[in-house]
């Protein structure tokens, strides 16, 4: 137990030069106070080294695996895609080419939010932000000679995932692969896409009873791919502080995990397949002891709470990356270190998966040199700065040990408020969440505008700047022309009597509450549309209504 | 629809053009404009032209404020703009934020944008330019 009194989040966050009195407190933007100086005692205080262990082994706190980067470094995962799959899967190409050894697709917001690319709702977003899909067809362009055994490919999908995920698994039995031995990830987070990032379609229940199909789906069918990587990013970049963050992740990740053991899957038959996503900017030490200090709390609720017996089921496998709230739009090439420190932080804290933000992206879409650049950033670790050479090496700091600790408690406290709020469903469906995350980022907002929070070049440190050059990524309407032409083709080409029932089976299959993953399965694979699809499960489960609060 | 109704006061839509869900932004200046003591009126997301140009003439406001995130505001404002005018609107002060990449800034002028103000603006920048144009 921690003797550490909480107190609450106080203004002053990180000591800066420019308050040259060392006798104020200093906080972490987890609330935590920093001391001067850690010793053995302040360790024991805060609960000793019960959790740390080794790696490999539970609780996990210092990495999931013994070897770690030494066996294989980190995944490689920019996040990718715009226009139609065609230019994708060039962009894909390059940077396998340079060294990527994973993809992260990103999709245009028609196919996040289940329109097709002839819709009116479409016009001007086709191809905008991501790669455009209507149907089964873009991903056998998309992924094009993609060795999909060596290259595992990361969806970065929510409101319309179970279509997604289907069409992934059907191009790659297509191009023969076996997808019982098929690795991937799909984002399909859709709790926290109603808390920030807003790609819902549905209503809250029928959204996660679909998260709850495609684990169990994938749990019979396709047991490597992992169908949910669950997101405390997104909330920490809605307004979250780092402890936050990871335990709304770890109480949406229980929501999910309730939802299935409720079907009668046994635990160990898919958590193994739960995998995370968060953020990596912020105070190098407490993103560190966050990283750590959650691989413990995991594993001790998997197998405490929910009596796991496999280890790898309480292991938190997680990408850990972006940070696009640290980087600032003023001075961007600043934002080329800061993504180099957040790199370091990833690396230290044992992410399985990196991805950095460009120093672009507060002005356009990254161009081909920016993402090198982010690559390069990753690779300079991994070649030159001995990052893989040993597991865990902030272990036994007596600050990092402290920290953890001191993390993990705090951790625990916010899911203990969300339990006692109702649970994170009730609090997402009633927006109480939303607002709770959007008041913080007003308040931080505010102490960065009255220089409280430092933030180099915004805050202290500023210049006069003329608009930097930036090389803008076009918004290509040929290509978006090109992408209806392709769907209207496609709807005057395909077999109309299969899709007609295949889409009345979904329907069906939605009324009766069952499982309609093998349904849409089926859909994907007579060549049945992403707004078809959509439609068919809106008949049936409606449309979400936003509780409009700020 | 959420707003603070008080009768006297400067009235502000603030609105999510678009497909776009990222909303950190709009309600931070959503915040700060009832801090400053406007009436706000914020819409959610997903809001097409037709609807944002309706709640505009239903809520009588005096400033329309869209917050963009992922690019469409071309093409989107060139739709509201032909509302605004069919509707009456096109003497509010209509203003933009969010990522505004500078080619886009011109078009978004020509349109009759009164006001942009891309990430980084400071709040109190915001206030000050509705507190100046609107009487």
């Amino acid at each position: 137990m921690t003797t550490q009194q909480y107190k609450p989040r106080k203004k002053i966050r990180g000591a800066s030069i420019k308050r040259q009195d060392t006798e104020r407190p200093v906080f972490n933007e987890s609330g935590i106070e920093i001391r001067k100086t850690y010793t053995a005692e302040d360790l024991e205080a805060s609960g000793g080294v019960d959790m740390v262990g080794l790696p490999g082994e539970y609780p996990f706190t210092r990495g999931i695996h013994k070897e770690m980067y030494r066996k294989r470094p980190w995944t490689m995962r920019q996040y990718t895609g715009f226009g139609n799959p065609e230019d994708t899967n060039k962009r894909f190409r390059f940077l396998i080419e340079n060294g990527q050894t994973g993809l992260n697709v990103a999709f245009d917001l028609p196919s996040q939010i289940g329109i097709d690319s002839d819709d009116d709702m479409a016009i001007g977003e086709i191809g905008r932000v991501g790669m455009a899909v209507d149907s089964l067809h873009d991903f056998e362009v998309a992924f094009d000679e993609i060795d999909l055994e060596k290259i595992t490919v990361s969806l970065t999908i929510n409101g319309s995932a179970a279509i997604m995920i289907a069409m992934y698994l059907a191009m790659a039995e297509k191009r023969g692969y076996d997808i019982s031995k098929l690795r991937g990830t799909a984002q399909n987070d859709i709790l926290k896409e109603f808390i920030g990032r807003g790609t819902w379609i549905f209503p809250v229940e029928p959204s996660i009873k679909l998260v709850a199909d495609t684990i169990e789906y994938c749990a019979h069918n396709a047991p490597k791919y992992s169908p949910v990587s669950v997101c405390g990013y997104h909330i920490r970049e809605s307004g979250a502080d780092p402890a936050q963050e990871m335990a709304y992740g770890f109480v949406i990740a229980k929501a999910y995990t309730d939802l299935v053991l409720a079907r009668g899957l046994d635990v160990d038959e898919f958590a193994s397949r739960l995998s995370f996503n968060f953020n990596i900017y912020g105070n190098i030490f407490e993103q560190v002891a966050k990283f750590r200090a959650g691989r413990g709390l995991w594993a001790k609720i998997i197998k405490e709470e929910y009596g796991a017996t496999n280890p790898r089921s309480m292991v938190l496998r997680m990408i850990a990356g972006g940070g696009g709230s640290g980087l600032t739009k003023e001075q961007p090439e600043v934002n080329i270190v800061r993504g180099a420190y957040y790199a370091l932080i990833s690396a230290l804290s044992g992410a399985q998966t990196m991805a950095l933000c460009c120093f672009d992206e507060a002005y356009t879409i990254p161009s081909e040199d920016s993402q090198r650049l982010s690559l390069r950033t990753m690779q300079v670790l991994i070649e030159e700065m001995g990052m893989c050479d040993t597991v865990d090496p902030l272990a036994g700091s007596y600050y990092v040990e402290t920290l953890t600790n001191q993390m993990r408690d705090r951790m625990e406290e916010v899911m203990r408020e969300v339990d006692e709020q109702g649970g994170i469903v009730k609090m997402v469906a009633e927006g109480s969440i939303q607002s709770k995350v959007s008041a913080q980022a007003y308040e931080l907002l505010r102490d960065i505008e009255s220089g409280e929070f430092p933030k180099v070049g915004i805050n202290c440190y500023e210049m006069d700047e003329e608009e930097p050059e930036v090389e803008y990524h076009p918004y290509a309407e040929d290509d978006a022309r090109k992408q209806i032409r392709r769907l209207q083709t496609l709807r005057a080409e395909r077999d109309n009597a299969a899709v007609e029932s295949t889409l009345a089976k979904l329907v069906d299959d939605a009324r009766q509450g069952v499982n309609v993953m093998p349904a849409i399965m089926a859909a994907v694979k007579a060549y049945a549309t992403v707004g078809e699809m959509t439609d068919a499960l809106v008949s049936v489960y409606g449309r979400y209504n936003e509780p409009v609060r700020f | 629809m959420n707003s603070n109704t008080n009768r006297g006061r400067i009235r502000v839509l603030i609105a999510k053009p678009g497909l776009d869900g990222h909303d950190r932004g709009a309600k931070i200046v959503v915040r700060a404009l009832i801090d400053a003591g406007f009436e706000v009126i914020y819409t959610g997301l997903r809001q097409p032209p037709e609807a944002v140009a309706q709640v505009a003439m239903e809520e009588d406001v005096d400033v329309i404020g869209l917050s963009s995130m992922a690019g469409s505001h071309v093409p989107y404002c060139k739709r509201l703009k032909e509302l605004m005018v069919e509707k009456g609107l096109d003497d509010k002060l209509w203003m933009i934020g969010g990522v505004i990449p500078m080619p886009d800034q011109a078009a978004l002028r020509d349109l009759g944008l009164d006001g942009i103000f891309p990430a980084g603006t400071r709040l109190e920048e915001i206030v000050e330019f509705i507190n100046e144009r609107v009487q």
